[in-house]
């Protein structure tokens, strides 16, 4: 191995204009961070919709939440994001199209649609696993009881699902933390992306990915206590076991 | 350290000198060990390291690594020397060359003092300069000519960072805009959203070269910044590095260089058959006449 080790780099002044390395992998964590929280967010929100929607009695309704999950489980993210950035600025209206394509901010918006649809879809999964994991008897116990099909999801079936699900929505989170580094491809800053402009410039590429490595690994047991101690909060006693995020990934 | 390093290399030269041929260490030993040298070639890099329609890697910058090729072959005495091309990509190349999967980078990497700390470089075989493409109709001779108009330059690269920065120290007053890629800001210019296009020179020929209209365009003379590019090697290996430069001096010399720099940059090249039309510059010119491997972009000033 013939290769000059200087863990000193990150102190040394960058060419990007951003102050030192250290500066610039900061703001690619900034842009991570944004990028996944904003699109976890989406994915919630969109994947415990399209979720419940699957587990309904009405066929045609969960036909369609079934084939929106297909369509965005099965395309490669890489693919998918290609897709949104190149190919859909394309196919909608001209003036829209180049409203689109001259945004400075056009990557981040492109990342957070892109990874909040295609994690959605997981989540969308796991709810509708959770829902589906409940005894037959909770809905039949709701309706007996005099609730609406709505009511029966929002009182009784949701909230106990959505304990069920929060150590494989724990994976999710953490892959779409990971994920996020994909966008680099469509040029968005991000940590990965910071990682290899330091590399580009200083030629000292061990530093720069121990550097990025270290730094996702702090950020993903950051997440990883933040979730345990959102799954302990909620705990209903006798209910489910805690404390165990479930091994995800893919 | 490394001064002292140097003496003692020196002082030890000094002792062997009269001896017979010393024991060879570094890429040398390999090389002769193994009877095969590696290529880090690039698949994209054109004229100077790519895959033509015969999916074979070829270039300007190939060429002159295989002028070393037969350096080193006569140098350690080798009957064959086998040659394989291994892929890299600017990820790639450091790692590979720390450990000891290719010895020579042959692609368009930039000689600076920064990258020096890690790596060696052969004298410089190529100079590019941060320049500006226009239509030869809007007459744009330097970057002062652009007062208050549109320019356009590629996002995260140093050309948009200097046009930046000369903007604020010369008050121009131009609006610059950020393509995503060299292609958009071509464009940019032959639309008409923008006046002129900086980047590095070569890459503004080849765009103009494969355009529809090549005529249409200039690039201007001027040139903003100036970036040295060598074949790369790996460091503290006096050696092999001595073989390597002979080896490029050699072909400075005995004016095969014009012959191989003609091949690409003034003639029709695979796989579409564009001639570049890349005249030879002066810094290249004078980094010709004076091999040299510095990293310093002031030493290869417009003289």
């Amino acid at each position: 191995m013939n290769y000059n080790w200087n863990w000193r780099i990150f102190w040394e002044a960058s060419p990007d204009g951003m102050g030192t390395y250290m500066d610039t992998l900061w703001s690619g964590l900034v842009w991570t961070l944004a990028t996944a929280l904003s699109a976890w967010i989406m994915a919630l929100v969109l994947g415990a919709i399209v979720g419940t929607i699957r587990t309904m009695p009405n066929r045609a309704a969960a036909r369609v939440a079934d084939g929106y999950i297909e369509l965005f489980r099965n395309i490669p993210l890489l693919v998918q994001m290609f897709l949104w950035y190149f190919v859909m600025p394309e196919l909608v209206p001209e003036a829209l199209g180049n409203w689109l394509k001259s945004r400075p901010d056009a990557a981040f918006v492109t990342a957070v649609i892109c990874l909040g649809f295609f994690t959605s879809s997981r989540v969308a999964v796991q709810v509708s696993a959770g829902i589906n994991a409940l005894p037959r008897g909770q809905k039949m116990a709701g309706t007996a009881l005099g609730l609406t099909l709505p009511q029966t999801y929002r009182h009784v079936l949701l909230p106990m699902a959505f304990r069920i699900v929060i150590p494989p929505l724990t994976s999710e989170f953490l892959n779409i933390i990971k994920n996020s580094a994909v966008a680099l491809t469509i040029g968005l800053m991000e940590l990965t992306a910071r990682a290899r402009s330091m590399q580009e410039f200083s030629f000292q590429v061990f530093e720069a990915f121990t550097a990025a490595t270290l730094i996702y690994i702090v950020v993903n047991v950051i997440v990883v206590n933040l979730m345990r101690f959102i799954e302990k909060r909620v705990a209903v006693p006798g209910f489910i076991t805690t404390g165990t995020a479930g091994a995800g990934g893919h | 350290m490394k001064v002292a390093k140097l003496i003692a290399v020196l002082v030890g030269a000094g002792v062997i000198a009269g001896a017979a041929q010393a024991q060879q260490t570094g890429t040398l030993k390999k090389v002769k060990d193994t009877g095969t040298i590696t290529l880090g070639v690039r698949d994209s890099s054109i004229p100077f390291s790519y895959l033509d329609d015969k999916q074979s890697y070829q270039g300007y910058s190939i060429d002159l690594c295989m002028k070393i090729v037969s350096a080193v072959q006569k140098e350690l005495g080798l009957t064959s020397l086998n040659v394989r091309m291994n892929p890299v990509t600017s990820a790639t190349r450091i790692p590979l060359m720390a450990n000891g999967t290719v010895d020579l980078e042959c692609g368009s990497t930039t000689n600076n003092l920064e990258r020096q700390k890690q790596v060696a470089f052969a004298p410089t075989t190529f100079v590019t300069a941060n320049r500006l493409l226009a239509k030869k109709s809007s007459n744009i001779k330097s970057l002062a000519d652009m007062k208050g108009k549109t320019i356009v330059s590629t996002s995260g690269t140093s050309n948009l960072k200097q046009i930046t920065t000369l903007n604020g120290e010369q008050n121009l007053g131009m609006n610059i805009m950020a393509a995503k890629d060299h292609a958009e800001g071509f464009l940019m210019v032959e639309t008409g959203r923008a006046v002129a296009f900086a980047m590095d020179d070569i890459l503004l020929a080849s765009l103009a070269a494969s355009s529809k209209a090549p005529n249409d365009y200039t690039i201007t003379t001027e040139a903003l910044s100036v970036e040295p590019y060598g074949i790369m090697l790996r460091r503290d290996d006096p050696e092999f590095k001595k073989v390597v430069d002979a080896a490029i001096t050699n072909v400075f010399k005995s004016g095969d260089i014009t012959r191989i720099y003609n091949k690409w940059f003034m003639s029709a090249i695979p796989p579409k058959g564009v001639n570049l039309n890349v005249p030879m510059s002066a810094p290249l010119k004078a980094a010709i006449a004076k091999p040299t491997d510095s990293g310093d972009p002031t030493a290869y000033a417009a003289k």
